[in-house]
């Protein structure tokens, strides 16, 4: 049984500028233990997919429209505030893209780390703090004594970073959701924090959904990627498969524009055209007025993804009916 | 902390002097002022000014004699007053100044607070609109129409309460009412807009994310950074709030000390008003050292300048 | 290494109107007039202004009465169809008292509050852009002055050398212009540092160039702010200053003035003290809703409210 199924999921932000859909009907399962990329532009939807699962969305603007979200035969999507309460931070955790302003700076560090066990276990003071010691300890900071009762403008990026993923795994969660961890991060770093990652993985067992713009962090990290375009799901495969065989003329396009694989002195791919205005979404594939494969039913019929090989979908209709290989 | 707030209290000495220093010469100087040599003054009261500020002494000696007094706390005779001094004035009517001003700013803060908090929370909803409208109104009608009406209406009409007087704690209300008004309406609205900024600041949802319920992030989380403003806006509020309302003691009868700063000023009784003065500055010059220390404490990125 | 798209399409959205640049002035003037307390106050505001200052020929035309016209067999009145909002105790007609009031009073704002502004701007700015030693001495002063009671210093200088109108004009504005000029302050030197500075310098723009192009504008929004803000407190300041006798002056006449002459016959005329509250509170609220909707649109953070 996947940990998380999510199906058929639409969130939609009613503006005084009209209805803005930014997730379109996205079905997809997290087994346990297993690491999920989710690859997009800013304003695919990848983002706001992960806040709804999490309820974190403004909800006058924000509505969750359909779906459903079973966790563990619980519904995220329409359980209680209480029921929600109760999982965030205990059994899902989600560290954020900026650390910066996502700790709270007129709070030590040692209270906001132990403020999760305060939350969800009946613990005492002191255990709370030997819990939080261990914790950074094993985040990669050194010094934890010294900086439990430091503040957050006293650290670096990196190392905020850091403590947001002690905070997000001190209850240790089932799932950890990672929405553009090291977008806000030096290179450098964003390899340190990735590697971190990694490596509670491997030790506390959770599945994590790892969420970026950028396709070679998503595969370097992932064990299946799914990329998503204008608010719908356009391809879900195994890293290796989407890598050495994309099949939608999205996902290709993608790879291609990587600058670091193509020849140096050449010319760099774009994608033409502009990101699509989620206010007046075509009716077919939102990818449909950039992609250079499209013909006329592609903007016109809804697309869902469909397995086209073994465990790889493809939300392309060309794809589906005609199995071209672009 | 200590030698922050040690700092602060040294610089206060040159402050006060400048004031002094500054009061004295304006008052030595202006025409029709308390040393002019024409004035008809009662003899009583000359005897004692000549005693008391060595009238006869070049003026830089005049000087001195009158920083050493201040030193010593001694602030002199009052004119309107002749038999009695500064000094037991300011003793005799301060408690009545002080009880006001404190009951003006317990209804300031809760009402206040309060009203700021929920509007934060239901922002645009009718609980927004209806308590920031009534905090308008606490802006926007004086102490001196606010005062009457009230009178008018809950005194005189309803009869609940004496129309003025200080003396059953009834007497209280309408009077720390009135006085409040205006401050909770600031504080209400600081509240709500210091509380605005922080709700939808990004570590809020890191707070959510973690599992914390309403309480605990309005509480924990949003309250510190909130209320800052409010805490800024309080130091020179309060020390008007404790110094006294001459409209409001006047109205309501109150033997405060607010009434006689002001006539003093009517009255040209100069020492008087050079003691209010000092006894005012004094007042907002520790209250700000209070809010600049209760600001640190709340604000960790103040501490390391 | 030229970049070369893949295929050449026109960009989807181009003519998609919130695309369409928008400058900073109308995209204020959009979201000022969205704000319908705003618009309320703003209209209120010249409504009042036309109607006032047309009050030399309202009054004897569509009035019927003018401001001094007394009428002691009459009496006061409470509002008749004769007269719409009634009579003193003189007999004079509240309306016309009401209007030609309402003209000194928003005249003794205005002017006072330009006082006000051209000392505080120019403090402030020369304070702000100077910076150093200097800014941090005239940054001190404006501490020390912010510790003193401003309305004492007023009612002394308005007792030493008499009550002449302009005398006022001067005295509010010269105890107004703190706050303005540390805003100001502020602002400058916050965009003294900001990026579009550094970016106009390097490319090659001469300083009074950027002065006057880029950090004028920039200081307007406050300015314009915090000056529709400051009028109603120069109003407050003003009421008070006539409720204490030593505002306005008969034969003329003000808000402060008529409210106070309600205030003391609130008993038997109640009406005398309401309708004057009652426009000046309104006054207060068009000003203050007008300022919050500036402050709005145009993004302006302030340490004041």
């Amino acid at each position: 049984m996947p940990l998380l199924t999510v199906n058929n999921l639409s969130t939609a932000f009613h503006t005084r500028n009209g209805v803005v859909r930014a997730v379109n009907g996205v079905s997809f399962d997290v087994e346990r233990g297993e690491t999920l990329g989710i690859v997009g532009e800013s304003g695919s939807g990848k983002s706001v997919t992960c806040h709804s699962l999490m309820g974190l969305l403004p909800t006058p603007p924000a509505r969750v429209e359909s779906g459903s979200a079973m966790f563990d035969s619980v519904n995220l999507l329409s359980c209680g505030r209480r029921q929600i309460e109760e999982i965030r931070g205990r059994r899902i955790s989600m560290i954020f893209q900026d650390p910066m302003t996502s700790l709270n700076p007129y709070l030590s560090i040692g209270e906001q780390l132990m403020e999760p066990l305060f939350i969800h276990e009946k613990i005492d003071r002191a255990s709370a703090g030997k819990r939080a010691l261990a914790m950074l300890g094993e985040v990669g900071i050194s010094d934890p004594d010294q900086r439990l009762k430091m503040y957050p403008h006293q650290f670096s990026g990196g190392m905020r970073q850091r403590v947001m993923i002690a905070m997000a795994l001190i209850t240790r969660p089932d799932l950890l959701i990672a929405d553009e961890p090291t977008t806000a991060l030096d290179v450098t770093v964003q390899a340190q924090i990735l590697d971190l990652i990694r490596k509670m993985q491997g030790e506390l067992g959770m599945a994590v959904i790892l969420v970026s713009h950028d396709l070679g962090i998503v595969c370097s990290v992932c064990d299946r990627v799914m990329v998503m375009y204008g608010g719908q799901l356009m391809e879900s495969a195994t890293t290796a498969e989407i890598f050495h065989q994309p099949k939608h003329p999205y996902t290709r396009a993608l790879q291609r524009s990587i600058p670091a694989l193509q020849p140096k002195g050449g010319e760099l791919h774009t994608i033409p055209g502009a990101p699509p205005d989620l206010h007046h979404l075509p009716p077919g594939c939102p990818f449909a007025p950039r992609c250079g494969q499209a013909v006329d039913y592609c903007a016109r019929e809804p697309v869902g993804l469909r397995e086209t090989a073994a465990n790889h979908s493809t939300a392309c209709l060309r794809v589906q009916r005609e199995n071209i290989a672009v | 902390m200590l030698r922050f707030i040690a700092r602060r209290v040294l610089e206060t000495i040159p402050v006060m002097f400048i004031i002094a220093t500054a009061t004295f010469f304006m008052m030595r100087l202006v025409p029709g002022g308390p040393f002019d040599s024409e004035k008809n003054i009662d003899p009583e009261v000359k005897a004692r000014m000549a005693a008391h500020y060595g009238l006869d002494k070049p003026l830089f000696q005049q000087y001195l004699l009158q920083m050493k007094h201040l030193l010593q706390g001694d602030l002199g005779p009052s004119f309107k007053y002749p038999s009695r001094t500064v000094n037991e004035i300011i003793a005799e009517a301060f408690p009545a100044s002080l009880e006001l001003g404190a009951e003006a700013l317990l209804v300031a803060l809760v009402l206040g607070l309060a009203a700021g908090l929920i509007a934060s929370l239901k922002q645009n909803s009718a609980l927004d609109h209806a308590p920031m409208s009534l905090a308008m109104i606490g802006i926007c009608v004086p102490t001196f129409v606010m005062g009457p009406l009230l009178i008018l209406v809950f005194a005189l009409h309803l009869d609940w309460f004496n129309a003025a007087g200080w003396f059953f704690p009834r007497d209280r209300v309408l009077p720390a009412l009135t006085l409040g008004a205006y401050y909770a309406a600031y504080v209400a609205r600081l509240t709500r807009g210091g509380m605005l900024e922080i709700l939808h600041q990004d570590y809020i949802r890191t707070a959510r994310a973690k599992g914390a319920g309403g309480a605990r992030v309005l509480f924990k989380h949003a309250l510190r950074g909130g209320i800052l403003p409010v805490v800024s806006f309080l130091g020179p509020a309060v020390a008007g709030l404790l110094t006294g309302s001459f409209v409001v003691e006047t109205i309501f009868e109150i033997p405060g000390l607010g009434r006689f700063f002001v006539t003093s000023a009517f009255n040209r009784d100069y020492f008087m008003v050079m003691g209010a003065v000092l006894f005012y500055a004094v007042f907002v010059i520790a209250l700000n050292l209070v809010v600049d220390v209760v600001l640190v404490w709340l604000d960790p990125k103040l501490r390391f300048e | 290494m030229t970049i070369v798209p893949d295929k050449i399409e026109p960009a989807p959205g181009a003519a998609n109107p919130s695309e369409a640049g928008v400058s900073f002035w109308s995209d204020a003037r959009r979201r000022l007039f969205k704000n319908k307390l705003a618009v309320f106050g703003m209209i209120v505001v010249s409504l009042l202004a036309v109607l006032c200052f047309a009050e030399p020929l309202l009054c004897p035309r569509v009035v019927g009465f003018t401001y001094e016209q007394q009428d002691l067999a009459l009496g006061p009145m409470p509002p008749s169809a004769q007269h719409w909002l009634g009579t003193d105790i003189l007999g004079r007609d509240l309306l016309a008292r009401l209007l030609y009031g309402g003209k000194i009073s928003l005249l003794v704002a205005f002017c006072a509050t330009l006082v006000s502004l051209t000392i505080g701007v120019l403090y402030g700015a020369i304070s702000g852009f100077v910076g150093g030693k200097l800014d941090m001495v005239l940054m001190r002063v404006v501490d020390i002055l912010y510790s003193l009671p401003f309305v004492i210093f007023v009612i002394l200088l308005m007792v030493f050398y008499g009550q002449k109108i302009i005398l006022l004009f001067v005295a509010i504005g010269a105890v107004s212009w703190l706050t303005m000029a540390r805003i100001v302050r502020g602002q400058v030197m916050s965009l003294k540092q900001r990026e579009f500075v550094e970016a106009a310098h390097a490319l090659g723009l001469s300083r009074r160039r950027i002065i006057l192009r880029h950090i004028i504008p920039n200081l307007l929004g406050p300015i314009i702010v915090f000056t529709t803000l400051t009028i109603p407190d120069v109003i407050l300041l003003e009421s008070f200053l006539s409720f204490l006798g030593l505002g306005v002056q008969p034969p003329h006449s003000s808000w402060g003035v008529l409210i106070k002459e309600g205030a003391e016959v609130m008993e038997e005329y109640p009406w005398l003290l309401l309708y004057p509250g009652l426009i000046m509170a309104l006054t207060l609220f068009s000003f203050n809703f007008l300022g919050d909707g500036l402050r709005d649109a145009l993004d302006v953070r302030g340490s004041k409210d």
